[in-house]
């Protein structure tokens, strides 16, 4: 059964296209990671999933209703931003201020003891710990008994152990048959969580697979050198010269030092850098634009098959 | 209507945690019966009446415009605020609970203009135009409330101050609330009666003393209670929370 869907979502800010005629189907049991830079539309396709905001083409839907219908609502979960909690309401309060709305709701103790904020009951909300205002926030998310759960972002700036106490809460929501969306723009908080991975960049759906198949996508490394000419290397995505200097993404950097070392190609100023998960999904997207970049332009020959595995932009083309 | 309820009871609870707050809207209209009512009509029992249902009415017009046009829009600046829309009940609810909660807070910023009225001046009303004042005072809000929202609803927050701030004192001279009925300067008795606020004060008066309400005023409050009803609902559809372009 699917319980959420966008196809060819597209919303527009003014001159800003947010998000490119997105398709995506998640469904009852799955655990879907939602996987961008800052700004690729994440957010975005989150508030029009709730119901926040209206598509400005295209269709989204909740259980097969528009979520801006109040009642398709009723089994999903959001998480609000944790710098929205009202400061002066007490913990114990924002969570009854919630069950209010649910026809079933979990008790408030369990679902506080649940998330380790059974002793804060009392406190107003301002005056907790970032880290504590953040489970509160996630918290809020299961109050109603939801098949689905929507977190945008649940654990940017928490610390190792609170990340994990959180990520203990959505697997055993998940081991119970609960459905989970959640985006990050950490490739590790996807790869703990979730078995499915959507990659969304400039407002498009750049990737949709295994977290196998993705990571083989954005765990992408530079090797960068200075050499007058290459031979054919394995696992190039792509290839850029600039200032002199030949940069090379690759989806394999020991196996691509090793060849270059067994070819004995005259090479100096070797480096080898991790790429960002922006530097990635760039490398991604860029290839997908039509017509290719002018980078390949005046790369050596032989990498001319690499570029185009990447102009696929599919992991299993890598 | 339980859930406006609740709605009601949770923005009380976080006004007044911070009570200031309501402190501030019933301040004005108090200092202003102290300041001018007290000292220039308060031996008169009839220009008194007169003066602190004219206070009233202030002050249900200042408690309105502010806890709603800056309320609102300090609301919508919230994460908070995106993430209740989110909860599955309509928009209806949180509406009901919020009016329910102004109303509750602008009888509370009366009671100190009351309260001045019965023991610093010679103001009477009988039991039954008091009672009758009390529900003038609900009818009264409508229009208040939905200039606030249309404010609240269509500027943000900074905006939405200053806009309240700069629309409430002309309100107030401009529909004669500073004078007696029938007594204020020339200009203003012209442009009174089509302003809300003399449609308003003119139902107040009626309520709590013996006075003919002048047609054309009560009029205009009608249709300013239709055109401010359509601009509050334009304001809250065209609102997806705070905009950025």
């Amino acid at each position: 059964m699917t319980l959420a869907r966008a196809d060819q979502a597209s919303r527009r800010y003014g001159d800003v296209l947010a998000l490119d005629r997105v398709d995506l189907e998640v469904q009852a049991g799955e655990l879907v990671g939602l996987l961008g830079p800052n700004g690729a539309g994440k957010s975005t396709l989150m508030n029009l999933l709730v119901g926040l905001r209206r598509p400005s083409s295209g269709r989204v839907e909740l259980f097969g209703r528009d979520p801006r219908d109040p009642a398709s609502r009723r089994q999903i979960g959001v998480t609000p931003q944790e710098t929205g909690l009202p400061g002066t309401l007490r913990v114990g309060e924002v969570v009854d201020f919630v069950s209010a709305h649910y026809p079933d709701p979990v008790p408030r103790a369990e679902l506080l003891d649940r998330f380790g904020l059974a002793d804060l009951v009392r406190r107003q909300t301002g005056g907790l710990s970032g880290g504590q205002r953040r489970r509160l926030a996630v918290a809020l998310a299961f109050v109603g008994r939801p098949r689905l759960v929507l977190l945008d972002e649940p654990t940017t700036g928490l610390d190792v152990a609170a990340r994990h106490t959180l990520w203990e809460a959505i697997r055993a929501f998940h081991e119970d048959g609960g459905t989970v969306l959640l985006s990050s723009h950490y490739l590790e908080e996807v790869e703990a969580l979730a078995h499915r991975v959507v990659v969304i960049g400039q407002g498009r759906v750049l990737a949709d697979d295994t977290v196998d198949a993705v990571r083989g996508i954005v765990g992408v490394r530079r090797v960068s050198l200075v050499a007058d000419n290459l031979p054919d290397l394995p696992g190039v995505v792509r290839t850029e010269r600039v200032d002199g200097r030949l940069h090379l993404l690759t989806t394999d950097a020991d196996e691509l030092v090793r060849a270059l070392v067994t070819a004995q190609t005259p090479f100096t100023d070797l480096e080898v850098r991790p790429t960002s998960l922006e530097e990635a999904f760039l490398a991604i997207t860029s290839g997908e634009a039509p017509g290719g970049d002018t980078a390949s332009g005046d790369t050596p020959a032989g990498t001319g098959r690499p570029t185009t595995a990447a102009a696929g932009g599919l992991p299993t083309t890598v | 209507m339980q859930l406006a309820l609740v709605h009601a009871r949770y923005q009380l609870l976080e006004i007044i945690r911070i009570p200031v707050a309501v402190f501030g809207s019933a301040f004005f209209p108090a200092a202003a019966m102290i300041f001018f009512v007290v000292p220039f009509a308060g031996d008169d029992p009839v220009g008194a009446t007169y003066a602190t249902a004219s206070m009233v009415t202030f002050s249900v017009m200042s408690a309105n415009i502010f806890q709603y046009g800056v309320g609102v829009a300090e609301d919508r600046d919230q994460p908070w605020n995106p993430y209740t829309r989110t909860l599955p009940a309509g928009p209806a609810p949180r509406f009901a609970g919020r009016v329910l909660a102004g109303l509750a807070l602008t009888y509370l910023s009366l009671i100190p203009v009351v309260v001045i009225g019965a023991t610093l001046t010679a103001a009477q009303v009988t039991p039954a135009a008091f009672l009758l004042a009390l529900g003038t005072v609900a009818v009264i809000s409508v229009p208040f409330t939905l200039m606030g929202l249309a404010i609240g609803y269509s500027l943000p927050s900074k905006a939405a101050i200053v806009v309240a701030q700069v629309l409430f004192l002309p309100l107030a001279f401009g529909g004669g609330l500073l004078s007696a009925p029938g007594d204020a300067p020339g200009f203003i008795e012209t442009i009174a009666p089509y302003l809300p606020t003399r449609g308003a004060a003119e139902l107040m008066w009626a309520a709590a003393a013996d006075y003919d309400v002048e047609p054309l005023a009560v009029i205009m409050l009608g249709v300013w209670v239709v055109l401010l009803a359509a601009l509050a609902g334009w304001a809250y559809r065209r609102d997806e929370g705070r905009r950025f372009s």
